[in-house]
């Protein structure tokens, strides 16, 4: 038998079921959270911070993709500072790296650049930093620009629970931190890699990309074969 | 009553802002009528006036010439738009930021080059370390992002600078 929790999200007073995250349960209510990290059928990390929000008699603030529901809780996921916070994360996410969205493969297919927008950010208040940041095109099919990755690690996590391949993983730290095949190896030297292009399809930026798709054609291929999306478009439970 | 008056330059960019601003088509009549244009790359005149109500500034600021006339038009503008993702963001200009001025200039005019190869020292300007945002550099009073910001976007922000209302830039975007 399932557990039922009554809780507030935003003074609405929401029912939910044991083990239900707040921000599958605030989805499920109507309740808009912006999320960058988050996928739907993947694993929750909780790396991108944006869906931060407020409980009541806690003093820190909390990811609402990876924290549980309890009863009684009193979410607030939208105020004056967690806007706040929001926008200077994704100001971060933009500077960090050289996202220039004119020549981007994913221009306005980008979910960066709808989260800019959607927050109306027109400018970025910090510092500029324009590291030099590598490409990797030595795969046949795909690549790699970290010019325009966000470290959502999407690609990690669909190549290792839905693909079990485990090619991507993560390398470095803080600034230097980058998504790395197989340790390190050139992405088209890779032993693992099967080709799939999963993690081509769910990287939220232009980061991962077809080869010789080009800025004009402005978007990517849609993968059908992506079992797991297929699932999600025809409703069914994930597991 | 005296109409506000308006000037548009053109730093380190591509013109295509300049190229939205014209396809403001016959709008362009009712913004003339609503502001005097007075300074700009589409206008025959050769010094930025006194004073200036409102500019538009599309560009990055790359080099000596862009940062001197940026430090010039802000002294005598009251209001101040980066108009642009270049001007925005430094956008497609900030690309050779992080490769640096002096291996940029000799990959372009010593490496890759077969006849008299040598940087240019006269008439062009000096480039700066990297090439910055306007607001980086000066203050800036609006931003209008985009690349270019669409003719519509333009419009409708103008027309309510021009009112002295504060422009709704909703919808706008980076790229586009």
């Amino acid at each position: 038998m399932t557990t039922v929790h009554t809780l507030r999200i935003d003074g609405a007073d929401v029912a939910a079921s044991d083990g239900q995250s707040i921000l599958a349960v605030a989805t499920e209510n109507g309740i808009d959270i912006p999320t960058m990290c988050h996928l739907d059928g993947l694993s929750d990390t909780a790396s991108c911070r944006l869906c931060l929000v407020e409980v009541a008699g806690s003093n820190k603030l909390t990811p609402a993709c990876t924290t549980l529901v309890t009863e009684g809780m009193d979410i607030t996921t939208t105020s004056e500072q967690l806007t706040e916070y929001r926008r200077t994360i994704t100001e971060m996410l933009f500077l960090e790296r050289n996202h220039i969205c004119a020549i981007c493969v994913a221009n306005n297919h980008c979910e960066l650049q709808d989260l800019a927008e959607k927050l109306q950010i027109d400018h970025f208040e910090l510092p500029v930093i324009n590291p030099s940041v590598g490409i990797d095109a030595s795969h046949p099919l795909f690549a790699i620009d970290h010019n325009r990755c966000i470290m959502c690690q999407r690609c990690v996590r669909v190549c290792a629970e839905i693909e079990g391949a485990f090619t991507w993983g993560v390398m470095g730290s803080g600034i230097a931190e980058r998504v790395v095949t197989d340790m390190g190896t050139p992405w088209g030297e890779s032993p693992t890699c099967t080709s799939c292009g999963k993690c081509v399809q769910v990287c939220p930026t232009g980061a991962l990309f077809e080869n010789g798709r080009s800025i004009a054609e402005g978007s990517k291929a849609q993968r059908p074969f992506l079992p797991f999306l297929k699932r999600l478009g025809e409703g069914l439970e994930q597991t | 009553m005296t109409k506000p008056t308006l000037a548009t330059i053109w730093l380190d960019g591509c013109s295509g802002c300049h190229m939205s601003f014209l396809d403001m088509d016959e709008r362009l009549f009712d913004i003339a009528e609503r502001a005097d244009i007075v300074y700009s790359p589409l206008i025959d005149v050769k010094a930025y006036p006194e004073h200036v109500d409102f500019c538009l500034v599309e560009g990055a600021v790359s080099s000596e010439d862009d940062l001197r006339k940026i430090l010039h038009v802000r002294q005598r503008t009251g209001t101040l738009i980066s108009f642009g993702d270049c001007a925005v963001t430094a956008n497609v200009p900030a690309m050779r930021n992080p490769i640096g001025v002096q291996p940029l200039l000799d990959r372009a005019y010593i490496e890759n080059v077969t006849i008299n190869p040598g940087i240019p020292v006269s008439v062009v300007p000096k480039l700066l370390a990297m090439a910055r945002p306007v607001h980086r550099v000066v203050k800036v009073d609006v931003y209008l992002p985009g690349c270019p910001p669409s003719a519509d976007l333009i419009y409708q922000s103008l027309v309510d600078l021009l009112a002295g209302r504060t422009p709704d830039t909703h919808g706008a975007r980076f790229g586009r």
